[in-house]
């Protein structure tokens, strides 16, 4: 149940899996990301509502065949150039996209969670993006009114960051939880890195606890969400993601920065 | 560009702010949209309700954050909710009457591209894509978009359409105001120093301007005073 980031990666992650790594702005998972490179995981499909600096670095390293998302940013920074680079130019690989709306995406994630095979709002009624993303339209049977029907998300695994965990694996967050549980219940498998692990997890106001018997791995990783933060813990590196983008602005400049801070080192916690 | 104290950004914010009211519930979006909510509610609008689509409900945050989601948000809202909550209940549910949109390109029907520029399988530049605009689009009654004018922006044929115009009441820009007549985007004001021709010629369509063109108010000191007062977390500035 606890183990090492490494084993849970190598374990749980396999090559042509369909991932998903949430945590909206809050959460981000991105020492689990960092383990996916280190491991060398390929043909990855990950899916994300916003994939932000963390998938800039999967898709720049090659790991992934296709992107499920939508919205593709530094948010309040702006582009992703990695992600832009692989759609614009196919490097390192060429990137399938299946893009959606938030609403449609987390619909879909709603969905997965209950084990329906599809999600129903009232959304992609006109524009361009219905003709290209999986969306049909459907009758309701009471009122005849037209809505769209998003098939479900069923990743192989769901990763997320929480708080804490306690030993026997239960874990507990708070602050903005944007799909974090649902994730974890639309996934296969599922892993969960933390802040911490305590004996006992004192109840909060607000707070999720995600039970221990729907993860298959909880990790410790302390300071695993940055440059993304753990509402409690730290808050989020503003300055790193303006940072970023002169980062992943060149390819060989990312490529030395992700060997100097990703490649080069262990996970922090084993 | 500064005219007479204050930059065309700054002018197009407080105009963006001035259409908040006291009783308005507005969904914000991170950029501009953000500092022209915060802007309203530091001024003539202080119980102004803003929805971060990061769950945050009647966020209150004491400096503009530079995401849709940093911890101050989540730490000054009156209620955090999960995102399909969010646009489930709040958005879909039609509890949020303002929604603010920016983009890449507008059109002169309010439809707005914020997905790609170029075609869509070769593109020329990938923008992020839609995220919450599809259905903040049609979902709220008032859309309001801000976008600074140049003919890159005010096309004649988007690239995409990524959200639709038929609820856009007014576009803010930073030469003036547009607002659908007939259903096409005219131009009803101008900001202080700028022609109409200014606009037309930054305006990739041919652009309907209305009779009544009328002047916008200048920035009072007060409205300048509190958006230099908001300062983004972080080094990144909003303009």
């Amino acid at each position: 149940m606890i183990a090492p980031l490494a084993d849970a990666v190598e374990e749980l992650v396999r090559d042509g899996d369909i991932v998903a790594l949430e945590g909206f702005t809050h959460l981000i998972p991105h020492a689990a990301g960092h383990e996916l490179i280190r491991r060398n995981k390929r043909d990855l499909t990950l899916v994300r509502m916003t994939p932000d600096i963390v998938y800039d670095q999967l898709i720049g390293m090659g790991c992934a065949r296709k992107l499920v998302f939508s919205w593709g940013g530094n948010p309040g920074v702006g582009s992703l150039h990695r992600f832009r680079d692989a759609v614009e130019h196919g490097w390192p690989r060429p990137l399938e996209l299946e893009e959606h709306s938030h609403a449609g995406m987390a619909a879909a994630y709603a969905a997965g969670a209950s084990n329906l095979p599809f999600g129903v709002l009232r959304g992609y009624l006109a524009g361009d993006l219905p003709a290209r993303t999986r969306v049909e339209p459907i009758i309701c049977p009471f009122t005849g009114e037209q809505l769209a029907a998003v098939p479900a998300l069923r990743p192989d695994v769901g990763i997320v960051h929480a708080q804490r965990a306690d030993r026997r694996g239960n874990a507990q967050l708070w602050g903005i939880l944007g799909v974090q549980k649902e994730v974890v219940l639309a996934s296969t498998r599922s892993i969960v890195t933390v802040e911490e692990i305590v004996d006992e997890l004192e109840p909060r106001p607000g707070a999720v606890v995600v039970p221990s018997w729907v993860i298959d791995a909880v990790a410790l990783a302390p300071g695993g969400a940055h440059p993304s933060y753990a509402h409690g813990y730290y808050e989020r590196d503003n300055d790193f993601y303006v940072a970023w983008d002169a980062i992943s602005r060149d390819r060989e400049h990312f490529r030395e920065w992700m060997q100097q801070h990703v490649l080069g080192v262990a996970a922090t916690a084993a | 560009m500064t005219t007479n104290g204050y930059s065309a950004d700054e002018m197009m914010a407080v105009e963006a702010a001035r259409r908040l009211d006291n009783d308005t519930v507005c969904f914000v979006g991170i950029g501009l949209p953000s500092v022209a909510a915060n802007l309203a509610r530091r001024t003539h609008a202080p119980d102004c309700v803003l929805v971060y689509e990061s769950g945050t409900i009647g966020a209150k945050p004491s400096s503009l954050p530079l995401s849709i989601g940093d911890g101050e948000l989540a730490e000054t809202a009156d209620a955090v909710v999960s995102v399909p909550e969010m646009f489930a209940y709040w958005l879909q549910g039609r509890r949020i009457g303002v929604g603010f949109l920016g983009a890449a390109q507008v059109d002169r029907r309010g439809n707005l591209n914020s997905t790609v520029i170029g075609d869509y399988d070769m593109p020329k530049v990938r923008l992020p894509g839609a995220g919450g605009a599809p259905e903040i689009a049609t979902s709220v009654e008032n859309v309001f978009v801000m976008l600074r004018h140049s003919p890159r922006a005010f096309v004649e044929t988007l690239d995409f359409m990524t959200s639709v115009g038929d609820n856009v009441r007014v576009v803010v820009t930073d030469l003036g105001i547009l607002q659908p007549r007939a259903g096409e985007l005219t131009l009803v004001g101008i900001h202080p120093g700028v022609e109409i021709d200014d606009v037309s010629g930054a305006t990739g369509w041919n652009l309907r301007v209305a009779h009544d063109v009328h002047e916008t108010v200048p920035p009072t000191a007060e409205e300048l005073a509190a958006l230099r007062a908001l300062e983004t977390r972080g080094s990144a500035g909003w303009q």
